[in-house]
């Protein structure tokens, strides 16, 4: 019983510390982000590798689940004689919450996992602490650069994902199923809102954006310098991510939609 | 000795890690300008006191004296100004993998200063020259050997003329001409620059054929010191054991267990 209270209070230690340790790390990469402004480079060869290099799967799945959406919100809609609001409903749920929301998992799946494993490694091969010893910061040269690169890509992504989304849409609503093009477009038009609808999805894409890289770059920094350690540690960016994306989804919804 | 004359005094050193006391109440000086070989079994720390040094850890107890600035309580931008003036070869040469060789070497120049692309060239080639690896600078570090990769990271470590270089155990793993050539480019550096070069290091012959003066590491301290001549005529047992490679002695070759006897119930 003794026995079982310990390793429970060594395991809540633990936990508080990696959070303690979590939180100074992105203090520190905060603290690094105005030098960064001093050398775009840095920036832009981490949006290439974070960003860029996730367009494909992003926009691939955003056409797919747009298709998706498009068959099945016609299946239901034609029931109510409804099929013209397609363009609204597709819209909605993704500027509103697919978008945002499987982005980030992709994102995390795609460049969190990379940014984790590419960490790990250079502290496992001792890079960050040769980069230390030459006397230059790691957290402001490898890791800033590398956050700031997922906070903008992130929510630039999801504004991809959801207007190839709308495409896929229309693809098979329009396209295939016979569904009025001006309806699909105007229906859309008139119902999505500005404020209520595209900011709160983009802002969603910010948190995620922030909390993703903020997993990823902190797992890899803080992992145990042996392949079994970030390979453990590349696990974690995921499911650590995944769950806080769908948990934060919850909370932020419920603060902007009620 | 002089203080003038000694670039890193440790004085006191206690670390411990997970539990286990690493160094108990560790001495050492280091000579300007000598190269000073720290020996011992693995697992000694010898690699943590070269961290220690630098301050990449930080000691539970004593005083780290780097040229005059104690290393323990230096905030952190007179701590990367000192380490500007340090060098560390680590073990498996750790270069950036997804630089060349060129941009490797020039990587701490162009960190650390504004010089022109052609200065940074010339540098760049100078260093590599040093180590005899100036036709490999196109070369990524996945398709250099490992004793190019320590050589490599050599010319990175001397890049900003350092005042000392540490090498952390730049032997282990070489075939014979890459020890000669590495053992050779530590003494020529040294002699040539400058430096004061500080080796961690269990190879004997290779280590005490450069060594001005070597420190024994064991069980957190040190338990004899002295010239290569010094260690070879010590009375000390364990001196004796790690210089002749004995394999019992004051470290034994069983580690400890319960009586064989016992363990096989006869």
């Amino acid at each position: 019983m003794i026995s079982q209270i310990q390793s429970l209070g060594h395991k809540a230690l633990g936990f508080f510390q990696r959070l303690g340790r979590g939180h100074i790390l992105i203090a520190d990469i905060l603290k690094g982000q105005p030098a960064l402004f001093l050398r775009p480079s840095l920036i832009i060869q981490q949006l290439y590798s974070v960003g860029v290099l996730s367009i494909l799967i992003v926009v691939v799945s955003g056409f797919f689940v747009g298709m998706v959406m498009g068959l099945q919100g016609y299946n239901t809609l034609v029931d109510f004689g409804a099929e013209e609001s397609l363009g609204v409903m597709v819209a909605l749920t993704l500027v509103r919450e697919l978008g945002p929301v499987v982005t980030a998992l992709l994102f995390a799946g795609r460049a969190g996992s990379a940014l984790t494993a590419e960490i790990g490694l250079m502290k496992a091969t001792e890079q960050l602490s040769a980069m230390e010893m030459m006397a230059v910061d790691p957290i402001r040269r490898v890791l800033a650069p590398r956050f700031l690169a997922g906070f903008i890509s992130m929510p630039l992504l999801a504004a991809m994902f959801s207007a190839v989304g709308v495409l896929g849409g229309y693809f098979v609503g329009v396209g295939l199923l016979g569904v009025d093009e001006g309806a699909y477009w105007s229906q859309m038009q008139a119902s999505v809102d500005l404020y209520e609808d595209i900011l709160n999805g983009v802002i969603k894409s910010i948190v995620f954006g922030f909390v993703v890289t903020w997993i990823a770059v902190f797992e890899g920094y803080d992992a145990i310098p042996t392949s079994e350690g970030v390979s453990r540690a590349t696990t974690r960016t995921v499911v650590h991510s995944s769950l806080a994306i769908l948990g934060l989804d919850f909370i932020l919804t419920a603060l902007m939609f009620n | 000795m002089d203080e003038n004359k000694t670039l890193v005094k440790v004085r006191d050193l206690k670390f411990s890690r997970g539990g286990r006391m690493i160094f108990d109440g560790v001495n050492l000086d280091i000579q300007r300008g000598k190269i000073t070989v720290i020996m011992g079994p693995s697992g000694t720390g010898k690699t943590t006191l070269l961290r220690l040094i630098g301050r990449q850890l930080k000691p539970v107890e004593g005083s780290i004296i780097v040229d005059g600035e104690e290393v323990t309580t230096l905030g952190h931008r007179r701590l990367y100004e000192l380490r500007k003036r340090m060098g560390m070869l680590f073990q498996n040469g750790a270069l950036l993998t997804d630089l060349n060789v060129f941009e490797n070497v020039a990587y701490p120049i162009r960190e650390h200063t504004n010089l022109s692309e052609e200065l940074v060239r010339t540098l760049v080639l100078m260093k590599l020259q040093a180590v005899g690896l100036r036709g490999a600078r196109d070369l990524m570090p996945a398709e250099l050997s490992g004793g190019m990769a320590r050589r490599v990271a050599l010319a990175r470590a001397i890049a900003l003329d350092p005042m000392m270089i540490m090498y952390d155990e730049p032997f282990t793993g070489q075939d014979p001409i890459s020890m000669g050539v590495l053992v050779r480019l530590i003494r020529n550096l040294n002699n040539a620059l400058g430096l004061t070069s500080v080796v961690v290091s269990h190879d004997i012959e290779e280590a005490s054929s450069i060594a001005d003066y070597i420190y024994l590491l064991s069980g957190g301290k040190v338990v004899a010191h002295g010239t290569t001549d010094d260690l070879a005529n010590s009375d000390s047992e364990w001196a004796q054991q790690f210089m002749k490679g004995k394999p019992d002695g004051p470290v034994p070759f069983h580690f400890q267990s319960q009586p064989y006897a016992d363990d096989l119930n006869i």
